[in-house]
């Protein structure tokens, strides 16, 4: 097992660097010539110049790509130019308000997919099933920058029933201020049990949420109606059946549990990928994260930020695979040995 | 005679029909909207209206029976818009098919087929690829280039196809050791002649399965990166960019956003009905129960 962990970390590491390399050459290689995707289509003769030096970009490529990669390693990753500041700080306050908003949708997703899976898988081909599959199709299909635009128009535009945009009430900043541990207000008004911020924090949470969990709610629906459907095929439980256990017993102790490993799989996979859907989610709510960062960069043509973006989710994207694989190898001997 | 064979066709295409039903619905549905694509010269009221025209004087209108879907910020009729999308839409998700393919496959052939090191430099970099959520990437590879529909298109290619490799390089590794393929090496035919000729069509099935299933992905990954600017720019009538366009109106203007995000999803569904459709159909499993 140790063997294992250490071979997928191995694996994960070299993948990174991988992932720094692909960066590189997007950032550097790609563009005819990067010193004007840096300095802006606006940059005079001699600001390129400097901004070429500034680069490095006078130097061989591969003695280039090894700065970058000593800066990366380092902690460097270059400093952001419409917020001025150092991108990697920069980051680590704008990760925890996406991986709030993030789980907070992946928990959502779970909780009506897994259930409206399973029950479509039971009602094969009758009427509850085709209703679900219809449901997931269209959450599966869905523009999610378009589901935010409508949902935010109807529930709180035109029925007011819940906040339009940010992560609380601003007016709370001064009647009950908020001392921030992790940066994700939920959490932080939970610790310091901040009663009226946690009240406003998980209002403003709903929608966006919401539009998050549509893709992996249809995803997980889907996956563990097949994943059931798979199950039931299998001559295990035939011989359960046949030894008299009703479908109740059937259900939750022999057909459930095979289906779980693909759903943890799945879930850690649409993890990353919602991170990179929250661009489209956080620029519609306005909501402090990642993607609202990498909005505002690709606005200002700000190549470091948006590397950098692309660095951490990617990064996020690898670690998590890593602890999955080692997870379910844990779980499932017979994986530790293929 | 005649009268007999047709009952039966009918009675077998019937048959069709009812066990595929997600298939052929998925199918209709994009015959629709590949024929108003297809059309869109003759079906659109006012063809002009996709490029670069302007009516000061119509800016913004309600959905009337002259514009069923009303009109954009500069007076152009938006249903005109909305079926000239469907070209741009379809052409995309086609290109970025056939451009991912064309890497993804040969790549995957060659890896799985001579093993080794070849294999293992191929896999790593796909696992570099992989690593990436395909819109991230696409929008990294889009910022750095001109935005336009074209380079959105090859930006999306660029991190499409390692799927491809991966599904296909596995299908040709098991082919790599069967009998046939080794009395094939044994009589001295070539390499190339191999792997066109025997490994090729063996193992293509899963990919083809996998693109109509992918072709939904392209579609909403396209709309998204166009959504933030990195796609089609102005006269270009792309659906994304129109739910862009119509973002900040949205609230007092809401025909705008509504109709370009609707054909957005239909078309999805579509693609998507008909990915599901296929796979069942190829699904080894429903062939032995039926």
């Amino acid at each position: 097992m140790i063997r294992y962990a250490a071979e997928r970390l191995a694996l994960g590491v070299l993948v990174v660097v991988g992932v720094v390399v692909l960066t590189f050459l997007i950032a550097r290689v790609i563009p005819g010539d990067p010193a004007v995707t840096y300095a802006g289509p606006r940059a005079s003769k001699a600001q390129l110049e400097q901004t070429r030096r500034q680069l490095g970009l006078n130097q061989p490529v591969i003695e280039q790509l090894g700065n970058y990669l000593k800066g990366i390693a380092s902690g460097d990753w270059g400093t952001s130019y419409h917020t001025k500041r150092p991108v990697l700080s920069d980051l680590r306050t704008a990760l925890p308000a996406s991986i709030e908003l993030v789980t907070a949708g992946l928990f959502l997703a779970l909780l009506v997919g897994l259930p409206l899976g399973l029950v479509s898988a039971r009602f094969k081909g009758r009427l509850p099933d085709v209703l679900i599959r219809i449901a997931s199709v269209i959450g599966v299909s869905m523009p999610v920058f378009w589901a935010a635009l409508i949902l935010q128009l109807v529930f709180a535009q035109r029925l007011g029933w819940l906040p339009a945009a940010g992560e609380y009430d601003p007016n709370l900043y001064y009647t009950s201020p908020l001392t921030s541990y992790v940066q994700m207000p939920t959490v932080d008004a939970l610790i310091t049990g901040n009663l009226p911020v946690l009240k406003s924090s998980i209002s403003h949470l709903i929608l966006p949420a919401v539009v998050v969990a549509l893709y992996p709610a249809g995803l997980l629906a889907r996956m563990v109606r097949a994943s059931v459907l798979d199950t039931l095929g299998e001559s295990h439980i035939r011989m359960t059946r046949s030894l008299g256990f009703g479908d109740r017993a059937i259900y939750t102790r022999w057909a459930l549990r095979p289906a779980i490993n693909p759903v943890v799989q799945v879930t850690a996979l649409v993890f990353a990928y919602s991170l990179a859907n929250t661009f489209l989610v956080e620029a519609v709510f306005d909501w402090p994260g990642l993607g609202s960062y990498a909005a505002n960069s690709l606005q200002a043509l700000d190549t470091p930020a948006i590397v950098g973006v692309t660095l951490i989710v990617a990064i996020v994207y690898v670690v998590l695979n890593l602890l999955v694989d080692i997870a379910q190898a844990a779980i499932d001997p017979r994986i530790r040995l293929r | 005679m005649t009268a007999v064979a047709a009952a039966a066709s009918e009675v077998r295409r019937r048959g069709f029909v009812r066990r595929n039903p997600t298939l052929v619905l998925g199918v209709v549905l994009l015959g629709l909207i590949v024929l108003v694509a297809l059309l869109a010269p003759w079906l659109a009221p006012d063809p002009a209206d996709a490029g670069t025209a302007t009516h000061p004087f119509q800016v913004l209108a309600h959905p009337s029976s002259a514009h069923p879907f009303g009109t954009d910020l500069v007076g152009r009729d938006l249903l005109t818009r909305v079926m000239y999308g469907a070209r741009i839409s379809l052409g995309i998700v086609i290109e970025v098919l056939a451009i991912a393919g064309l890497i993804g496959i040969p790549l995957g052939l060659i890896a799985g087929y001579f093993g080794g090191h070849v294999d293992q430099v191929v896999m790593r970099i796909t696992d570099v690829f992989l690593a990436f959520p395909a819109l991230l990437l696409s929008l990294a590879i889009a910022f750095v280039l001109t935005p336009s529909v074209q380079n959105m298109t090859i930006a999306i290619a660029v991190t499409w196809w390692p799927w491809y490799t991966r599904l296909v390089r596995g299908e040709a590794a098991s082919i790599a050791t069967r009998p046939y393929i080794e009395s094939c090496r044994t009589l001295g035919v070539s390499s190339p002649r191999i792997l066109l000729r025997h490994v090729l069509p063996n193992s293509i099935t899963p990919v083809l399965v996998q693109m109509s299933m992918d072709a939904g992905g392209i579609l909403l990954t396209a709309a998204s990166i166009s959504f933030l600017g990195l796609g089609a720019q102005d006269p270009t009538p792309e659906w994304g960019l129109i739910v862009s366009q119509g973002a900040q109106y949205f609230s007092t203007q809401w025909w705008f956003v509504t109709f370009a995000g609707l054909a957005i999803l239909f078309t999805a569904i579509a693609f998507n009905l008909i990915g599901d459709g296929v796979r069942e159909l190829l699904d080894p499993k429903r062939v032995i129960s039926r």
